[in-house]
């Protein structure tokens, strides 16, 4: 691998966003009220937004005359370093909740310390991010609390959710070797700086939503370094199909 | 408002002194309204950054609201057709990231028209709120304190959907941040 390290950070955090957003927009048409459809679609917007802005970055910095939409489109399964949190299926509405507050509980605070990068796009990006993952975390915790705390089958639910997913936030910790040199250089921020903050936030939320935090033995990960769990396919199937059966389709 | 005004040469004709191609380029920008929100120009909501003319070229800098708001593009576009019907010849939008776009840059015009559009305007400073705080946003309808948030998300991205107990009308807020 000789990409550089600036390169794969910024990779990393646009395939996160771009990933999520998709399964959001899954959402589009099925959501159980029509203010959480345009709530769901609105997040999903916003990672979208924030993916295009990273992409574009990673494309320059890579140099090789890739675009945006080259490296959203046109790469392999393998080639995406995304968390498995956020390519894990939608399932019903507390799971895509809970996946939601576990990617924006870390992510907030994330992109809040970003904005402090060595790296000047890196840093405009993050403080434009930031106020948008603001209401991520607001709009999923309130959810959460309100499903754990709710009646006896949406605590189950809730508490089954969390029990799925919990196993995958495990990665939003992890650093390999390309993930060091980026924090060392001041691109990106260390997630063991960011742990206090997602904590308190999830503390917090299972507090008030009566739900227990999961005790696992080891954590989930090869995303990170494009080994990706089996949804992943189909996954990309749909977000890539248009572009890959008609090639360069604008519109 | 950094306006750069180091342009080496103004636009044709030659009668018009530099400083008033800026401010005809700055007009001519400024007046593009928001599709989404067509009562507020991209100057109420501080969307148009900054204009520059440089050897005969003129660079509009915009900036976008949320990462994702669609409306960019066509605000691009916009701009672009705006100042080329003005005679403008040599055009161009740049897109800036930083600093981020904050609803404390919207003008107190522009509060006043989304007001009478029946949107309630941002509340106050974009200071850092309490992430699971309560806030109270007047009807722009009847002005009754006495409503709720129905979502944390509205039509567009710069929105929130809300209601009034006094009126009994929907409304939308335009998101401080």
């Amino acid at each position: 691998m000789t990409d550089g390290p600036l390169f794969l950070a910024t990779l990393r955090l646009a395939d996160d966003a771009l990933v999520l957003g998709h399964r959001l927009s899954e959402w589009c048409g099925h959501a159980p009220v029509l203010e959480e459809d345009l709530a769901l679609a609105n997040l999903g917007l916003d990672l979208i937004g924030q993916a295009r802005s990273l992409y574009s970055y990673a494309g320059t910095v890579e140099g090789r005359g890739r675009d945006e939409d080259q490296l959203a489109y046109l790469r392999r399964e393998g080639e995406y370093r995304n968390l498995l949190l956020v390519e894990q299926p939608n399932g019903d509405f507390a799971v895509t909740m809970t996946r939601q507050l576990l990617f924006s509980a870390f992510m907030h605070p994330f992109h809040v310390a970003m904005k402090a990068s060595s790296d000047p796009t890196l840093a405009a990006i993050a403080a434009k991010a930031e106020k948008e993952m603001a209401y991520h975390v607001r709009h999923t915790g309130e959810w959460l609390i309100r499903l754990g705390d709710g009646t006896a089958e949406s605590h189950r639910r809730a508490q089954a959710a969390l029990d799925e997913l919990w196993p995958y936030s495990g990665e939003l910790f992890e650093v390999d070797e390309a993930m060091r040199a980026a924090i060392e250089a001041g691109f990106v921020p260390d997630p063991e700086a960011i742990r206090p903050r997602f904590d308190e936030t999830i503390d917090h939320v299972l507090a008030e939503a009566t739900l227990n935090k999961p005790k696992v033995g080891a954590f989930q990960a090869g995303g990170r370094a494009g080994r990706h769990s089996e949804h992943m396919g189909f996954l990309l199937a749909d977000l890539q199909y248009m572009q890959r059966t008609y090639p360069n389709a604008t519109w | 408002m950094g306006a750069v005004l180091t342009f080496d040469q103004a636009r044709q004709p030659a009668d018009k002194s530099r400083a008033d191609a800026w401010a005809d380029a700055w007009a001519v920008a400024a007046a593009v309204c928001d599709p989404e929100v067509p009562v507020l120009t991209i100057e109420d909501l501080g969307v148009l950054r900054e204009v520059r003319i440089e050897n005969g070229r003129v660079e509009a800098f915009i900036t976008p609201t949320y990462s994702g708001c669609p409306a960019m593009n066509l605000i691009a576009l916009n701009v672009e057709v705006a100042l080329e019907e003005a005679g403008f010849t040599n055009v161009k939008v740049t897109s800036v990231l930083s600093p981020a776009w904050t609803t404390d840059w919207m003008s107190e015009a522009g509060k006043a028209k989304l007001a009478a559009y029946g949107i309630a305007p941002p509340k106050g400073k974009a200071g850092r709120r309490a992430l699971f705080g309560e806030e109270v946003v007047a009807c722009p309808r009847c002005g009754s304190a006495d409503t709720a948030k129905v979502s944390e998300f509205g039509s567009t991205a710069c929105k929130a959907h809300w209601r009034c107990r006094a009126c009994a009308e929907p409304f939308d807020y335009f998101k401080c941040i």
